[in-house]
């Protein structure tokens, strides 16, 4: 089971955390600084696993972002590598050649997508199509909503 | 700025760019703050805000949050989302609550009525939109609120396909908070019956469902096994292009692949049926001739998921090791894969090679990897992989190959990575302890690793060999003469320096024939030292010294002198100046005969599993195979006999000459006056064991008013009180004595007599941060005497499951006693006075050890009572004088307690103006010397 996923940049920026065990806030903070800076350290050539703590941290670093999750002894590495290639090419397809920013803009999309590939800490659905599909039809709900909020973002509210 | 997907919120970009575009840190906490005093004014504004704006006001905060900031206000208007009609609203309320409120948030019941609104929903976006919040953060209330449902909804015909996915991992959540909610009964056999549904996604998300069921109740679910083969060995041979989205990289359905080859794992290879058996050995073979098909893609997604399955294919056939011809490939297979170019592999194969070493069938095929595995750990770039290698190495260690690897290590160990180096140190000793043949070879080996790193030799470790050589005569004269040359080098590692200091101190004399290790060159070889050691290592040199006296007494002179030595006698090191003394006095005072007694060579440590290896297996558990070959060496369990306590030496601390006999590891923190000891235990990562509770011993506190009241792995409770008149105020300390914070700490009263007694306590903190202490005040009034003590119980969190421990305040009547002096004359006078039936109490009662005055003496001190002497024409009774205070009177109260040592018995008589008192003091009193 995944315990939690990170996703932060070279610069030691959080962009996106899931937790899928409920620690205590200060905890949160305390794993995430501190796993940040082992992994930053690590050479670009290293194993993408390591036994940190009591978790095994499997992790690979896509342009500027590095994806991270911790994952319990009995998990499988290599797959849970392909587990984060698969969500890289989900917000890829979804966002068009994604990058960084578009995280950060659309951090709840990333969730989201996020939310429909892995539930719980398991994963759930791993056909890219069943989950483009899946996030396609909240779009299309949300698009048949009228836009409230037009006239108070453009200063006539 | 990127174009916005959906319905973007324009406020909340632009509240981003502005972040985004601060130039400091402070720039941008300023920033945040403004926006925070802004959502929160918006929050608490009259104006009603509509849902759009709701929304983004939310995500603004949870876009504060990601960045590092708290976030304590917003909870209710995301909880209002949920129950908007709006889709994008809910959405986002649901986001919110998922990520910010925790499971025991007060909003959880209107959180759950939103949920079951949504489950209701024709629409199955919005079901599943629930699902995912109760798989996120179901907690037990919520697995009360759904439990029935959800499991229904599961196994239901009309359920679709997507709903049932995320309903199998709600279900899983909610069943690792409350196991009893799965149904069982016909339910089992439909949700087995999920393995076969044809929508490889529900497949999926009911495998790891199945998978954690199973482990909860593996006879139950039996029936999954023949499922779950018959699914593998369709997807294995399976051709890509048959199950169109589910095949990654051409590789068909990896994920459900292992999922499947996990879940077998918890059972053994299903001998009863034959057909299923070979189906999967089937599996297994088409899975191992895959792998070495050329591959289909040259990207590292299609090797990755075809070795995924590949490993996963391994961890079962070494986890049923059963089929020798199956672990003998895997092993081959792995060994191809130690020279892979991609670091990732190597890792994975020297990890999954640790276990493959563990089996008798693939033990022999492992060992034919030995040079690359000691390559790997020479040349791998990255630490990880070479701490894999040395790993390996380890299991693949034994009797054949034990000198050269253990040769190898050694090697290493002078260049390795520092992270790595103490369990290496652990490793070699064990290996040269298990496969040793000649002890010799092995005292080199400890010598060696002292040498090359000492600093990470642990205690246990030299502690290890100088047991091996105290049971092993044939190595004694060895190991003197090798610490003997060891020493002579011009640096030499403290630990060097303990090892040397207690072989020659017992087998000195097996080397003394030579002139050139004479006792006197040995003494001064060793004495040469002294003064760069710490004072542990000095106070074990002394012990030496004393007992070379022993052994050569034409150095007696000579070393008394060192005992004498002001930087000894008068040393500021109690320890030291004690050992010193003593040691002195022994050497003037005592005859030969008695010397050689009283410092007679130690006696053989009982044999038992090696005390190195508990410390490696508690470093790094599971990880060591336990199937440790038969040990053969010893392991101290009570003291050695402390030989120097035949001396009537009353020093507890110098009874143990090295402390041999307790692992540094499992030393007590010391009670006793022990609130600055709180913090002493740190790094010791305890594991919760409740039941290893240490119970109060309330009794003690009778005579004192400061100490430990309770102490355990996790929490140390100390008290520190005064009393003035009938009042008293007590402080609490509550110690967290873990790295990790107890939460939810409640302490609670339980004291009916609130007429006679009334307690009141202040509220603290509910949470005790790592390593933190934080204080309480009680306040007491004594109202009216009183028996007995309240009782307090102390609840909180440790790491998610909850403690409780209960134990008495250090409460009693005696605490409001006043001192009385008085002269014998009024005090006889009183005695008479209160003569009457109704005001006397009695007891007689054995004494706990031997009858010990100046101990009763101090104790009865304590009690609160005006200890009077000269007055008992006895010299060896005492009588006392008080006055206890309460709210409504005050009563004098004469005590006078009668030892009496042929019959090891006391008796003791209470006088008091009250019989209750008289009673309560009496009881108190009781069995207590």
């Amino acid at each position: 089971m995944m315990q939690f996923m990170l996703l932060f940049s070279r610069q030691g920026k959080l962009r996106l955390q899931k937790w899928y065990v409920a620690h205590p806030d200060k905890l949160k903070k305390k794993i995430t600084r501190e796993l940040i800076t082992t992994v930053l350290a690590r050479k670009p050539k290293m194993c993408s696993f390591l036994e940190w703590k009591d978790v095994k941290i499997v992790y690979k670093r896509y342009a500027s972002l590095y994806f991270c999750c911790a994952m319990e002894q009995e998990d499988n590495e290599l797959l849970t590598l392909e587990l984060i290639h698969r969500y890289v090419e989900l917000l890829d397809k979804y966002f068009g050649s994604v990058c960084e920013l578009d995280i950060i803009f659309n951090f709840e999309k990333a969730y989201f997508i996020l939310d429909e590939l892995v539930l719980g800490g398991e994963l759930q659905e791993t056909s890219k199509k069943n989950v483009l599909k899946a996030i396609a039809a909240q779009d299309l709900l949300q698009e048949e909503e009228t836009p409230q909020g037009f006239f108070e973002d453009h200063g006539l509210g | 700025m990127p174009a916005v997907r959906g319905d973007g919120m324009r406020g909340l970009a632009v509240f981003i760019s502005d972040i985004r575009n601060c130039k400091s840190k402070e720039a941008e906490i300023k920033r945040i703050n403004k926006e925070l005093a802004n959502i929160r004014s918006k929050f608490k504004g009259d104006k009603t805000l509509d849902g759009y704006q709701k929304k983004k006001y939310v995500c603004k905060l949870l876009f504060i949050f990601l960045l590092g900031h708290d976030i304590d206000f917003g909870h209710m208007e995301a909880v209002n989302l949920l129950s908007s009609n709006k889709y994008s609203e809910k959405q986002i309320g649901y986001l919110f609550i998922s990520v910010l409120v925790n499971t025991n948030s007060d909003l959880i019941k209107l959180i759950i009525q939103s949920i079951k609104n949504d489950l209701q929903s024709r629409n199955p976006i919005h079901v599943n939109l629930a699902l995912q919040c109760i798989a996120n953060i179901g907690s037990k209330d919520m697995a009360e609120a759904f439990g029935t449902e959800i499991p229904k909804l599961l196994v239901s015909g009309d359920t679709m396909d997507v709903v049932k996915q995320s309903a199998a991992l709600c279900l899983l959540r909610l069943f690792r908070k409350s196991p009893e909610i799965i149904p069982g009964g016909e339910w089992t056999s439909r949700i087995i019956h999920l393995l076969n549904d044809p929508h490889m996604g529900v497949v999926t998300a009911a495998t790891s469902l199945i998978d954690a069921l199973v482990k909860k109740n593996p006879e139950e679910y039996k029936g999954c096994v023949t499922l779950a083969v018959a699914r593998l060995s369709r997807i294995v041979t399976a051709s890509y292009t048959d199950l169109q989205d589910y095949t990654y990289y051409f590789v068909p359905a990896p994920w459900l692949s292992v999922k499947l080859l996990r879940l077998l794992q918890n059972y053994t290879p299903p001998s009863e049926e034959p057909g299923v058996r070979g189906r999967l050995s089937e599996c297994l073979e088409t899975i191992f001739n895959k792998a070495q098909e050329p591959p289909k893609s040259k990207k590292v997604q299609h090797s990755n998921a075809k070795n995924a399955v590949l490993f996963e294919a391994i961890s079962l056939i070494i986890h049923n090791d059963s089929e020798p011809n199956l672990l003998v490939r895997a092993c081959n297979q792995l060994g191809q894969f130690l020279s892979n170019r991609e670091t990732n592999l190597r890792y994975l194969a020297l990890e999954s090679m640790c276990h493959l070493a563990t089996s008798e069938f693939s033990h022999e095929a492992v060992k034919k990897h030995q040079e690359v595995v000691i390559l790997s750990m020479k040349m791998e770039k990255d630490v990880s992989v070479r701490q894999q290698a040395v790993d390996l190495l380890y299991a693949m260690c034994d009797k054949t190959n034990a000198e050269e690897i253990v040769q190898e290590m050694l090697a290493y160990l002078e260049t390795a990575d520092y992270s790595i180096r103490e369990e290496m140190v652990l490793k070699v000793a064990i290996l040269a302890e298990k496969y040793a043949t000649d002890f010799t070879w092995y005292v080199d080996v400890i010598l060696n690793l002292i040498r090359i790193a000492g600093d990470y030799v642990s205690e246990e470790v030299w502690y290890r060999v100088i047991q091996i050589v105290i049971n092993r005569e044939e190595v004694q004269g060895y190991a003197a003469k090798t610490v003997f040359e060891a020493l002579q080098a011009p640096t030499c590692h403290e630990n060097m320096v303990k090892v040397g200091g207690y072989i020659l101190g017992e087998f000195g004399n097996l080397i003394a024939g030579d002139t050139r290790s004479s006792p006197q060159v040995q003494f001064e070889l060793l004495h040469s030292k002294y003064h760069l050691c710490s004072a542990a290592t000095r106070a074990l040199l002394l012990s030496t010294y004393i007992k070379l006296v022993n052994l050569f007494p034409e150095i007696k002179n000579r070393v008394q002198e060192v005992f004498r030595a002001d930087s000894n006698l008068r040393s500021s090191d109690v320890e030291l100046q004690q050992r010193a003394s003593e040691y002195l006095q022994l050497s003037i005072v005592a005859s030969a005969d008695v010397l050689a007694t009283v410092l007679e060579e130690m006696p053989a440590f009982p044999e038992r599993e090696s005390s190195i290896l508990a410390v490696l297996k508690k470093k790094k558990p599971g990880r060591i195979p336990d199937d440790v070959r038969e040990s053969k060496s010893p392991q101290p369990t009570a003291a050695p006999t402390a030989v120097i306590n035949s001396t009537n030496n009353t020093n507890s601390s110098s009874a143990d000459l090295l402390g041999l006999s307790t692992p540094p590891g499992t030393t007590a923190p010391a009670t006793g006056n022990g609130l600055l000891d709180v913090l002493g235990d740190l790094y010791t990562a305890p594991k919760i064991s409740p039941s290893t509770v240490q119970q109060n011993n309330i009794k003690k506190f009778l005579f004192k008013n400061n100490g430990v009241l309770f102490e355990n792995d996790l929490i140390q409770i100390g008290v520190k009180s005064e009393y003035r008149q009938n009042l008293g105020r007590i402080g609490l300390f509550y110690g967290n004595k873990t790295q990790f914070p107890i939460q939810n700490v409640r302490p609670e009263l339980h004291w009916t007599d609130l007429h006679k007694l009334n307690v009141q306590m202040k509220p603290m903190e509910p949470v005790l941060e790592a390593g933190a202490q934080i204080q309480q005040m009680l306040t007491a009034e004594c109202i009216e005497d009183f028996v007995d003590a309240p009782s307090m119980s102390v609840s909180f969190v440790y790491n998610n499951v909850p403690q409780k421990i209960t134990m008495k305040l250090p409460l009693t009547l005696n605490k409001f006693f006043e001192p009385t002096e008085m002269n014998g004359e009024s005090f006889f006078a009183r005695w008479k006075n209160l003569g009457g039936e109704q005001q006397r109490a009695q007891k007689i009662f054995k004494a706990q050890g031997s009858i010990d005055i100046p101990a009763t003496r101090t104790k009865l001190a304590g009690f609160g009572m005006q200890l009077l002497d000269g007055i008992d024409p006895n010299p060896d009774n005492f009588v006392c004088a008080g006055i206890v205070h309460t709210r409504v009177q005050q009563v004098g109260c004469l005590m006078r307690l009668e030892p009496n040592k042929q019959a090891q018995m006391f008796r003791l008589t209470v006088r008091s103006s009250k019989e209750t008192v008289s009673h309560e003091i009496c009881n108190l009193l009781a069995d207590q010397f």
